[in-house]
């Protein structure tokens, strides 16, 4: 029983070592702290993604009405599906979405590809 | 000097060079453009020209972006990215020292438009794709089919993992342009109050101090977004190379 306690005392020491250092490395708290510039550089990164998920949807939309001849219904589906990617995007960006694919990214070391 | 903030972005032909009816000119922009590669190549050259085993100053800032791009480059696409360090670095450097030359009062930005940027973020992402179709052939589209999904929604969910691929470009290139564009008229907007309140007299004079300062303050910020906005676009071409060496799961 002792070895339990033990353990039990060591798994709390850590959480409190831990939870006294999570406010310096939690990126999201001190971006909150530091204010408006930090707040408008986010803006201006997520609305990007956003618009340009938008754009995109958009203008394929558009061209494919263009070639097919399926006016307007390419460009009403395309631009739906770009809102989609839109929101896709910003929420990949701020970290709330898995990336590409859901492989931990680099750091694989398998050098087999190095032509 | 014209008081307009848009007129700093204004392209002038410096040398008309016209081919078969297209224009070729060498303007401000390539000029800048051109500088821009002979400052980092200049730079890079003469501080690693005497390399001692104690790096002199210059030969130390030259060995840290190395080290700082060669690091980022190795968290985001592994080792196996570092085939790709030459361009990474590359653009890295052309962006931080274009965007850093475009400090210099009277000087042209060369980011400040968006189809520089533009072409920038076309050759990171045809790379991308090309050595992703080269790499891994068909497998490379494995990248749009996320695992994991039920049959009904895949062709839905690999529409939008397409559109949100190619979006790509434009959010890449339209976030170093915007912010540098925006920054560069917020700070000839705030310079342009310190001269037209002094016009007022003692009191204009004496008001003048606020957009003064508040000027100072932005060209601090304009140096820190012009390294931060370089780092963001090569952070950002890391992880897209990582996509095209490990596509799929």
């Amino acid at each position: 029983m002792a070895r339990e306690d033990d353990l039990d005392r060591r798994r709390r020491e850590l959480e409190a070592a831990l939870s006294a250092r999570r406010p310096e490395t939690d990126g999201e708290k001190r971006s909150s702290r530091s204010g408006g510039l930090a707040g408008a550089g986010n803006a201006l990164k997520l609305s990007s993604e956003f618009i340009a998920g938008i754009v995109v949807g958009a203008g394929t939309g558009w061209m494919i009405d263009r070639l097919a001849g399926t006016s307007p219904f390419g460009l009403v589906i395309f631009l739906l599906l770009g809102f989609c990617a839109g929101v896709l995007n910003a929420l990949r960006s701020t970290g709330q979405m898995a990336e590409f694919g859901s492989r931990p990214s680099g750091k694989d070391g398998d050098g087999d590809g190095r032509n | 000097m014209a008081s307009d903030p848009i007129h700093q972005f204004n392209i002038s032909k410096l040398v008309p060079i016209e081919i078969g009816g297209l224009d070729f000119s060498f303007t401000n922009s390539s000029a800048f453009m051109v500088a821009t590669v002979v400052a980092a190549g200049a730079f890079l050259f003469m501080s690693t020209a005497s390399r001692g085993l104690v790096p002199s100053r210059m030969q130390s800032i030259a060995e840290m972006t190395y080290e700082f791009v060669a690091n980022m480059l190795r968290d985001a696409a592994g080792s196996q990215g570092m085939k790709f360090f030459p361009f990474v670095f590359s653009l890295f450097v052309f962006v931080l020292v274009a965007n850093l030359l475009g400090m210099f009062p009277y000087f042209f930005t060369v980011t400040s438009h968006i189809i520089v940027t533009f072409a920038l973020a076309i050759l990171v992402i045809g790379t991308v794709i090309v050595y992703g179709f080269l790499k891994h052939g068909l497998g490379f589209l494995n990248l749009f089919v996320p695992s994991g999904v039920p049959g009904v929604l895949l062709p839905l969910v690999v529409a939008i993992e397409i559109i949100s691929f190619l979006s790509r470009p434009i959010s890449l290139s339209v976030r170093l342009f915007a912010n540098m564009l925006a920054g560069h008229i917020t700070l000839k907007v705030f310079a342009g109050f310190v001269t037209s309140l002094s016009a007022f007299g003692i009191v204009g004079i004496g008001g003048a101090i606020l957009p003064l300062g508040m000027t100072v303050a932005l060209t601090g910020l304009e140096f820190l977004v012009a390294f931060l906005q370089a780092y963001v676009f090569a952070v950002l071409t890391c992880m897209y190379l990582n996509d095209a060496i490990h596509p799929g799961h």
